[in-house]
């Protein structure tokens, strides 16, 4: 007897689909008619939910799909690109990284612990399904200010506002702590920006990384007709219906308040139990194929395993272990309940799978099987809830050519920084950038998170630009850094892109790394709006090009749009996060200066043309100098330019400083970023042992420029005069220009400029200024403080 | 010579653990599986950090009840060494093998830093390859780890010279600032009275190779290693 003649009829839901139910689900009059045409027939309620959630923005790439086919994707070191749960790559030494960046916007900003929470386990069992077991968390945050503004711009924001950021701050720490403290995987890293323009719609983006025997990965691919699907870990409940599609998928309203029933509630202990279980199952070799409960849950499993396959799968719901009685295939389909696996595995080979999940404490049951007719059909009840084509839903959502328009210029970029008297004293305008919460210590943040559980961790977060995780068993260590500025963005998306590409990549050839593949997570909002499309398109081809100019692939990531509230969007912020290969771990390098006496060079990766004092270069400095953080904090100005990026010149430092650590002559080494040397050149210090930066060098430039410009393709390394001529040597031939700018002193941090001192710290109050920010703050951290 | 490392459902410094046994120091440590009951064939147990059964309830308050425990308290009374690390030490006192508790950190939050500790005593086999008064910087990582326990049980354990770790200035010195969740007289690890039985907040475990940035931590399992070599097996029950 064929299957289909003993399937029971599609099923006539109670709640009939009506153009106002389709409206609803946020499915178009075009889209229902599509898919009115691959059924050949009306969906039920259930099937309009199942297409609702897997045509959704956030399941199906709609808008994005089309402009990411630009970015590059293909190296020899990359064994999986996008399209799986999580990008691969070929480390050495027979492993692989498995690693991947999500966004978990919305969610946080209506439960910001319960939304961090599960944007990290989400993420991490991303990694675990294919085999690979985490070994490194970072976390990409945006906030609004959680300061009061300085100076007079408009960008102030109301006491009120700022308070409810300071809570979304602790809220989404805290919840990322619980997650991963518990889970058992170390947060090592990530960076954290306050600008007023998240303030409605904070940014939670995360990345996990795992390693896995490079022969024995797992994919999400239903294989083997008869096989049977098994569906593991927490049983399925009501929340997080539709979180993908009305929470991601979206613009926030005054209204989004009530969607806090949409975000799930995580348990890291059950996800930790999974992960071990999962893993052990894998090793029996009884597996075919899985892949976890995201976005979608149950829906997006079956289907896209079944279309990746090439199959269809069938399954009954009354199988599904359930938290509450009474739900429908709807509900069930669109649940997105946390810490839950779907498997294919070998026919006959159950009891072996069953046996460790058993004794792991979770359930496993058998709810289905793959068929070869490459439907979804969902049985429930005795009846057939639903019969859709598998691949229809996970791979013919519409793509979207939306349209594209190129907003006008902004007048901010006309704006000016009006410098201080040559000569003048800076110190306090340095004290204050050191204060700003960009800029300022991280500590608050990262001791909340177990950053060294495994004891992988040989860089510690905030020692270096970059954090850094050690494969034991081999010589080799990971690095992995995270960059976006939304401000930059919102300037000039294209260069900001760019900027975020160049400046992972220089986070992580600064601990030594080199550059080797990235993720990204592209955070913009509304897409139906046309300006928002073009800072889209913009940042990927920035992304883009300088991915391909620096030779990193990217192997998959996240879009997430829609980070609009009341219909204001969030600064365009593209996230990109770079993991680099250290070949020989013991020549690691952080930013801290190690001896005394020791000489500080500047690198500019931009060679001799470093500076052409030109007048109209000398206008455009001016400009770029506008958008910095110095203007921003000090200035109070949010405008100008970003600094132009010379893709050569970047990647001109990155191989000088890749070789310099290999070669082991530098003791310490740190980017030029936010705030420019001044900052670089004072945090080598805070993170040393008592060390400081005497700097004194000559510069045309006006002193501000000098010392907070943020250009890029710089950096600056710290080693022995015994090695200063090899230095030397190895520079010239990366065409890399080094100036020796200072020495490494156990007295007062000092930088002076043309013979005159311009910044001094005579009381030693620097570090603690810079260290104690953030913590200030926090509503109640400073009663605490002290125990 | 064996070491038994016990898993329970969310231990998760399990790995490293055995890691700092096996691999750093070359003696041979095995996993226990929590429902195990039989702890013949090891000489010593350590009972690692982590989250066992979610640290629902409270902390190692689940855990106290699993089928191993049953064992490992045998195991003490016959005289076998056990080594409770953060969540281990949580289970410990739960399971009355120490006294005293492990309360929220008086800062409410989840710590994970660098520390020093202070030996405050060499008389027990997790601490005689240390000097006495020797400082070691090893990290704390807890929301939990704010050691409380009645007058009575705090004279008792200063009378038997029972408190063998305490938080300290880099110097040795002992200074408010330098306790970091506000335990209860700067304590960071006590032993019982038979010595067998130890437990402390910081992880040793994590500070055992010069990568991780201190080698402090294998005082306590190079200590444990020889004081086994000194009396081989010890205990089976």
């Amino acid at each position: 007897m064929s299957h289909a003649a003993r399937t029971p009829p599609i099923v006539e839901t109670a709640i009939k689909v009506t153009p106002e139910i389709v409206a609803e689900h946020g499915i178009t009059p075009e889209e229902y008619a599509r898919i009115r045409n691959i059924l050949g027939r009306e969906p039920n309620f259930t099937e309009l939910g199942i297409f609702s959630v897997m045509w959704s923005e956030h399941c199906s790439y709609k808008s994005s799909r089309m402009h990411l086919r630009r970015l590059p994707t293909r190296a020899p070191q990359v064994l999986q690109g996008p399209g799986e749960n999580a990008g691969v790559v070929d480390v050495g030494d027979g492993l692989a990284a498995v690693f991947k960046m999500e966004s978990h916007n919305h969610p946080s900003y209506v439960e910001p612990f319960q939304g961090a929470a599960t944007g990290v386990g989400g993420i991490l069992r991303d990694v675990f399904t294919m085999g690979a077991r985490p070994i490194a968390v970072l976390d990409s945050l945006r906030f609004g200010s959680i300061t009061p503004a300085k100076g007079t711009s408009a960008n102030g924001e109301a006491p009120e506002v700022v308070a409810r950021n300071r809570r979304l701050f602790d809220g989404v720490v805290r919840g990322i702590a619980f997650y991963g403290n518990c889970f058992g995987v170390p947060t090592v890293g990530g960076e954290v920006e306050f600008e007023p323009g998240y303030a409605g719609n904070p940014l939670v983006n995360v990345l996990a990384l795992g390693i896995a025997p490079k022969n024995h990965l797992f994919f999400a691919r239903a294989r083997g007709e008869g096989n049977p699907v098994i569906y593991v870990g927490a049983k399925t409940g009501r929340d997080g219906i539709h979180g993908a599609s009305l929470l991601a998928s979206a613009e926030f309203t005054e209204e989004s308040q009530k969607k806090r029933p949409n975000v799930q509630v995580g348990d890291p202990f059950l996800e930790k139990l999974l992960l071990e279980a999962c893993l052990e199952a894998m090793a029996t070799g009884a597996i075919v194929g899985i892949q976890d409960m995201g976005a979608a849950g149950l829906t997006s499993s079956s289907c896209e395993m079944a279309s990746r396959g090439g199959m269809g799968i069938e399954i009954e719901l009354d199988r599904v272990p359930q938290r509450e009685s009474g739900m429908t295939a709807y509900e069930m389909m669109l649940s997105e309940s946390q810490e839950r696996m779907l498997l294919v595995a070998e026919r006959g080979r159950e009891a072996e799978v069953f046996r460790v999940f058993r004794k792991w404490g979770l359930d496993a049951i058998e709810i289905g099987r793959v068929t070869s007719d490459g439907m979804l059909r969902v049985l429930h009840q005795g009846q057939t809830a639903a019969e859709i084509p598998a691949n229809a839903l996970a791979e013919q959502a519409p793509v979207y050519h939306r349209p594209i328009t190129r907003p006008k210029p902004s007048p901010a970029r006309d704006a000016r920084v009006s410098l201080a008297p040559v000569g003048a004293d800076l110190t306090a305008n340095f004290r204050c950038l050191l204060a700003a919460p960009a800029i300022a210590s991280k500590r608050w943040i990262f001791e909340q998170y177990d950053h060294m559980v495994r004891t992988n961790t040989t860089v510690f977060p905030g020692a270096a630009d970059a954090a850094v995780v050690r494969l034991k068993g081999t010589s080799r260590a990971l690095a992995l850094a995270t960059d976006g500025k939304g401000r930059w963005c919102a300037l000039d998306p294209r260069v900001g892109a760019m900027h975020a590409v160049a400046e992972a990549a220089r986070n992580v050839a600064a601990v030594g790394a080199r550059p080797w593949a990235a993720t990204n997570c592209l955070n913009f909002g509304n897409p139906e709006k046309s300006e928002i499309m073009w800072q889209f398109s913009e940042a990927v081809d920035g992304m883009a090009e300088a991915c391909r100019a620096l030779s990193i692939p990217i192997t998959g990531g996240n879009v997430s749009f829609y980070n609009d509230t009341l219909g204001k969007s969030i600064d365009p912020t593209p996230i990109v996060g770079v993991l680099g290969v250290i070949e020989n771990a013991a020549a690691t390098l952080t930013m801290a200066f190690r001896n005394e006496g020791d000489a500080i060079v500047l690198l500019d990766g931009r060679g001799n043309a470093a500076a052409p004092a030109s007048e109209p270069r000398e206008r455009e400095s001016l400009r770029e100098f506008a958008s910095s953080e110095y203007a921003r904090t000090v200035a109070g100005i949010v405008g100008g330019v970003p600094p132009a990026v010379d893709l050569a010149a970047e990647s001109r430092l990155i191989e000088a400083l890749v070789a310099l650590a290999a070669e082991g002559i530098l003791a310490s080494a740190h980017d030029i970023s936010d705030g420019g040397i001044a900052v670089a050149l004072a945090e080598c210090g805070f993170a040393s042992n008592g060390l400081a930066a005497e700097a004194a060098w000559q510069s045309d430039e006006p002193a501000e420029l000098a010392l907070f410009a943020e250009t890029g393709a710089r950096a600056v390394v710290s080693l022995s005069h015994a090695s200063l001529a090899r230095l030397l040597t190895l520079a010239a031939q990366y065409k890399t220009v080094a100036f020796v700018i200072g020495r490494v002193t156990r007295g007062q941090f000092q930088l002076s400029l043309n013979g005159a001192t311009v910044v001094r710290d005579p009381s030693g109050s620097l570090r603690e200024i810079w260290s104690g920010a953030i913590e200030l703050a926090v509503p109640g951290e400073q009663a605490s403080k002290q125990i | 010579m064996k070491i038994g490392v016990v898993v329970f459902p969310g231990s998760n410094c399990d790995h490293d653990a055995l890691h700092a046994v096996s691999e750093v120091l070359h003696t041979p440590a095995e996993f226990i599986w929590h429902q195990s009951q039989d702890l013949a064939g090891f000489d010593a147990v350590i009972l690692p950090g982590g989250f066992s059964y979610g640290d629902y309830l409270r902390t190692g308050a689940i855990a106290r009840f699993s089928p191993v425990m049953n064992a490992i308290a045998r195991f003490t009374r016959s005289g076998g060494l056990v080594l409770g690390i953060c969540n281990g030490f949580q289970i410990l006192c739960e399971a009355g093998l120490l006294p005293g508790a492990l309360m929220r950190n008086k800062g409410l939050r989840f710590v994970c830093r660098h520390v020093h500790i202070r030996v405050e005593t060499t008389a027990t086999p997790f601490t005689s390859a240390a000097r006495p008064g020797q400082v070691l910087r090893i990290p704390i990582a807890h929301a939990e780890g704010n050691y409380v326990c009645d007058a009575a049980t705090l004279a008792d354990l200063k009378h038997n010279n029972q408190i063998v770790f305490r938080y300290c200035a880099p110097d040795g010195r002992l200074d408010t600032a330098a306790n970091p969740n506000g335990s209860l007289d700067a304590i960071a690890g006590i032993c019982n009275r038979e010595r067998n039985v130890m437990g402390m907040m910081p992880h040793p475990e994590r500070a055992v190779e010069a990568a991780l940035g201190s080698t402090d931590g294998l005082i306590v399992f190079r200590s444990l290693v020889q004081s086994l070599a000194r009396q081989p097996a010890a205990a089976v029950s």
